[in-house]
């Protein structure tokens, strides 16, 4: 099976034009040594409802979250996408595009993208947004960078509740960067804002924080902006997009960079990729930052029209110079978000956040309730909150339990938090109804009453 | 066409395209939810009905152009069709509806797909092992990069170096200074491919590595290939493929039997995920012994009972370079591409992709200036230099010319070498009639370069929009919508 | 394309005007318009010292950067700061108020060879192929 147009009349044809006997004869300057000795060891080719057929028998060997009532969050969100979105998004004009580099011919990307920078920087309070990042995590890594070059210091501070995932990708570029790590603890489930003031050095570029934290909590953005401030550093916050519905933007509290995970903006969980990474800063910051910016112009008629700007820091002209190395990013999910986000509105969007708010607390209230069951934080929190279980019971037992009754019960912090070795994440979204989440209180309640 | 208002413009305060679920749990005040916690006062988002959005985004779609729509002849870019079944399977909800998180007993599909991808490409490499962590080529490079460094950390050496030819693509010294390296270029010899002198004068203790995109951006290969791994690792360093040009041999040849240490594949160019006007991609990369000890964690593992597993911790790995586990539904269509093609429809690929750019080249010849001798791989670099000292017609006139014409223009001034270079891939999906079309039309445009340049010089003619002030687009910076009234902050 | 007898130039597209104990350094006509219209000007404070061959600063096009080189090692006296409200003048007068920067040389007498403006136009063409 493949996917080539020729006859064997249109191959001798351009054969004759191109003036050899044949295929082989244009693969000549390939050495002999270095060709293939032998056939590829891969599965013969399929015809398309055999190929059907095979990836939904792989797809059965999965639970997905629609046979299943999951309370799972830790960064990708299960949140209704309303069809509209991807009966647009999918739309081959702009699925098969490429990156907009020729801008007659690439006015609907462009015209979406500057809409997505457009949203972004009204969720967050910020001047400018870019067109896309690879996810969360490596959107605050390279904010990080971007720091580190920009102060010449070499020390970034970060907060332990930032998404063990965040702090590993940052670890793993800052450490090729030569820069050093330094994590700050949470021993209530927020950033230490005493112990945050004294980690800031000489040499530190930025404050790394994010809020809601990993753990669902609502950080104290004022102190820590202010001791970012005081102490003359940059200050980098990672969001959940959907909670700035309700919150407070960080553009207001001074923030330097906000970044983010838009996943739960028209994109699928997809196992946890592709993501789609967003990154917002300053206005000061505009000659820094990494990644695409789509601007508006016009044309010599005087017709409105967007293209790409600001290139000259871009890989492919400044090169080793540049100030990422970011080149293809998620573009066609953040056409996604954007469409998303133009089908809410901000009563729709307000209104998701108001069911995770209010569903997220009566579960923690059912939850709480149940013998053995603890709320081991107690600062405010969005759609996600952790749970303490009797310590008769191990969590990874307990999980286990509950997927037999059809529910997957949050994420076990024991592997990323071992103080919270014996502690769920939970998260409710609007796609959770009351019966579920009294279905989950009723199963845990049962599990921990009759044991396992 | 008419232009478009932004969605802020089609804006009607109390309108909504959305309906949201009542609440069925017993609510409470939201301050007493959020005790101390600032609340937002204005979310001036867009309000629109669901029908203006469909409208307002099927109209920006007919503002783009796309290989749905034709021919898309990018350099470097591999713009193929790819399989409308293969999108279909990536929304299977058994494969999208699955959380990151979840217990391995409950996503034994999605483990087995990812062991497969990795098998395959690890095979199609010839290399040891692969990972999709890496979301884009550029990712790809540079997770390269960083497993470079830490295997010469790990054996207590200082090697600081990594050479480029100055033909290769800006994110190879991009992502080689991201890691601390000092990027050195290596010139282009006269055949257009690496020059043998320089790279050996340039080898010494210092050589971390060598960056090579094969075949290169001329579209040539680079025939001395093993003799330039010989020398790099004579010489103690690593040997680095970009594998952006993969079109043009997979099937045919393996970087990992060339002497790569390692390479990058971009799924979203050679396996089958359409570029989405600018990703999302997957830039998986192979690796062979040197140094797969050092590949970012988690991997899949295959256990003895036949069931699939997480490895979460490495002793030497670099580490994590992505939330999760990359790009699955990038993944996803590359598996059901490898599927699909098999061993014998890849290589078909190749060999279609080589004999399509090749005839274009046989057809342009003798119309336009070909810098090097050689037939070309997958894709072909010509000069429009013959057209701009004559008549003053640049690569970029005769690319926007080509717009009024139906077709996207190849890439532009790249490689950086080639003045006025034009760069043209057709991909082996691509009928004799339409590289025809292209090629007729490239010639009519070379003369119209000389009977009237200024009609070249002016165009596009017929496009929804005319070259743009890209100056302006600097000088007066709008990369945001503004409501009247909202303060403009400055840049100081 | 305009190359003023008087100055000196430099094969990486600097000009130079020497005065008697100061040189004013800018970008040669030929440089600004392969560049286009330039929109960002980066330059060293007053007070920097430089080295001979040493990159002072950028000139930035909508798609391209330049790197400016120091013909000579010495203290920066000034830096054209209205270029950074009008970066057109770099393309309308590359040799008069596009000039970017003056400075104090360490050394005269080691002065290095330039081009005169024959040299320079000489050496225009023969790279033209």
């Amino acid at each position: 099976m493949s996917y080539t147009p020729h006859t064997d009349a249109d191959r001798a044809a351009m054969l004759e034009v191109i003036g050899v006997p044949s295929i082989d004869e244009l693969f000549c300057s390939l050495p002999i040594d270095a060709r293939l000795k032998q056939p590829l060891s891969l599965p013969s080719g399929m015809d398309e409802a055999t190929l059907g057929r095979h990836m939904r028998e792989l797809a059965r060997a999965n639970t997905s979250t629609d046979e299943a009532i999951s309370f799972l969050g830790a960064g990708v969100y299960d949140h209704h996408v309303p069809a509209v979105v991807d009966a647009l998004a999918s739309r081959g004009e702009f699925a098969t595009a490429y990156t907009p580099y020729q801008p007659e011919l690439s006015q609907g990307m462009l015209q979406a993208i500057y809409e997505f920078q457009s949203l972004i920087c009204i969720l967050t309070g910020m001047d400018l947004a870019n067109a896309s990042m690879y996810d969360g995590a490596t959107a605050m890594a390279e904010a990080a960078l971007m720091c580190v070059d920009m102060t010449g210091r070499r020390r970034v501070v970060v907060s332990r509740t930032v998404h063990p995932h965040y702090r590993q990708v940052l670890r793993t570029y800052l450490k090729a960067a030569d820069a050093c790590y330094v994590e700050i603890g949470c021993g209530d489930g927020r950033s230490d804002l005493a112990e945050l003031h004294n980690a800031i050095a000489m040499e530190t570029a930025a404050v790394l924080v994010q809020s809601p934290n990993f753990l669902g909590v609502i950080e104290d953005l004022h102190g820590i902006s202010g001791i970012c401030r005081d102490r003359g550093v940059q200050s980098v916050i990672a969001v959940d997009p959907h909670s700035l519905a309700l919150l407070e933007p960080p553009g207001a509290y001074g923030f330097d960079v906000v970044v983010g995970e838009a996943q739960s903006f028209g994109c699928p969980m997809g196992f946890g990729g592709p993501l789609l990474g967003f990154f917002a800063c300053r206005q000061n910051l505009i000659r820094r930052f990494p990644g695409r910016i789509v601007g508006r112009t016009h044309d010599s008629e005087g017709r409105r029209g967007f293209t790409m700007t600001l290139r000259t820091r871009e890989q492919d002209i400044r090169r080793e110079r540049a100030t990422s190395n970011i080149c293809t990013n998620e573009a066609l999910l953040a056409l996604a978000a954007t469409i998303h986000l133009a089908a809410l509105g901000p009563e729709g969007l307000k209104g998701v956040a108001h069911l995770c708010l209010q569903k997220a607390h009566y579960a923690a209230g059912l939850l709480g309730a149940i013998p053995g069951i603890g709320i081991p934080i107690q600062h405010p929190f969005f759609k996600e909150f952790v749970i303490r279980i009797d310590t008769r019971f191990a969590v990874p037992d307990i999980s286990r339990a509950l997927r037999d009754r059809g529910i997957i019960g949050g994420f076990w912090l024991g592997e990323a938090y071992p103080e919270y070795h014996d502690c769920l994440l939970v998260c409710v979204t609007e796609n959770r109804s009351r019966a579920d989440i009294e279905n989950f209180a009723a199963s845990l309640a049962d599990i921990m009453a009759g044991g396992l | 066409m008419k232009e478009e208002p932004l969605i802020f413009e089609k804006s009607v305060p109390g309108r909504t395209g959305a309906t949201i679920p009542t609440c069925d749990v017993p609510e409470q005040p939201i301050r007493d939810l959020l005790p101390g916690v600032q609340l937002r006062e204005a979310l001036p988002l867009p309000e629109l009905s669901e029908l203006d959005v469909v409208r307002h985004y099927t109209r920006l779609s007919h503002r783009n152009y796309a290989i749905d729509l034709g021919f898309y002849p990018l350099g470097s870019c591999t713009m193929k069709y790819n399989p409308k079944a293969h999108e279909a399977i990536a929304r299977l909800p058994g494969l999208t509806r699955l959380h990151p998180m979840q217990d391995v007993a409950q996503v034994q599909g999605a483990l087995a797909l990812i062991y497969a991808v990795e098998g395959a490409l690890a095979e199609i490499a010839g290399l040891e092992a692969a990972t999709i962590q890496p979301a884009a080529g550029a990712h790809g490079e540079l997770l390269s990069m960083m497993m470079i460094r830490a295997h010469y950390q790990s054996h207590g050496m200082e090697r600081t170096v990594v050479l480029i030819p100055d033909s290769a693509h800006g994110t190879n010294p991009a992502s080689a200074a991201r890691c601390g390296f000092t990027v050195r270029s290596l010139p282009t010899d006269s055949r257009g491919l690496t020059d043998m002198q320089a790279l050996k004068a340039g080898l010494s203790e210092q050589t971390a590595a060598l960056m090579l995109t094969n075949p290169n951006t001329l579209g040539l290969f680079e025939s001395e290939v093993l003799e330039i791994c010989r020398l790099v690792h004579e010489a103690g360093g690593l040997v680095y493929c970009d594998g952006a040009n993969m079109n043009a041999i997979v099937g045919k040849a393996r970087p990992g039997d060339m002497g790569f240490d390692v390479m990058h594949f971009n799924l979203h160019k050679t396996f089958s995920t359409p570029h989405g006007g600018g990703g999302p991609g997957c830039g998986a990369i192979a690796v062979g012994k040197t140094l797969a000890p050092y590949l970012p964690m988690p991997r899949v593992t295959r256990l003895s009972t036949g069931s699939y597993d997480w490895i979460r911790v490495g002793d030497h790995s670099v580490g994590r370079i992505h939330t999760f586990y990359g790009a699955f539904l990038v993944a996803v269509r590359a598996y059901a591409y490898l599927r699909t093609l098999g061993f014998e429809g890849l290589r078909e690929v190749a060999e279609t992709a080589v004999l399509n750019a090749n005839y274009v080249r046989a057809r342009l010849a003798s119309h336009y200036h070909i810098p090097y001798p050689e037939r070309c791989m997958h894709e072909v670099v010509l000069s429009t230099s013959k057209q701009r000292s004559k008549n003053g017609v640049k690569a970029l006139d005769i690319s926007k010319r080509l717009m009024d014409y139906g077709f996207h223009p190849p890439t532009n001034y790249f490689p950086l070498i080639v003045p006025e270079a034009m760069m043209i891939e057709p991909t082996e999906t691509e009928s004799k009639e339409t590289l025809d079309a292209f090629c007729d039309a490239m010639i009519a445009i070379a003369e119209e370069a000389e009977t009237d340049p200024e009609l070249v010089k002016n165009a596009p003619h017929s496009t929804v929009v005319g070259r743009l002030d890209e100056t302006a687009a600097v000088k007066q910076l709008d990369v945001r919508w503004r409501n009247v009234g909202d303060t403009v902050p400055t840049d100081s | 394309m305009s190359i003023p007898d008087g100055l000196l130039y430099t094969r990486t597209h600097e000009w130079i005007r020497k005065d008697a104990t100061e040189w004013t350094i800018g970008i040669t006509d030929h440089a600004q318009t392969e560049l286009g219209d330039v929109v960002y000007v980066e330059l060293p404070e007053a007070g920097a010292m430089l080295d001979k061959d040493a990159v002072f600063g950028t000139v930035e096009s909508v798609k391209a950067v330049s790197d400016l080189y120091a013909p000579i090692a010495g203290k920066v006296l000034e830096a054209n700061l209205s270029l950074s409200d009008n970066t057109a003048a770099v393309n309308q007068d590359p040799y008069g108020s596009g000039w970017m920067i003056r400075i104090e040389p360490h050394d005269i007498e080691s002065s290095p060879t330039f081009l005169s403006a024959a040299e320079y136009a000489e050496y225009l063409k023969e790279s033209d192929h």
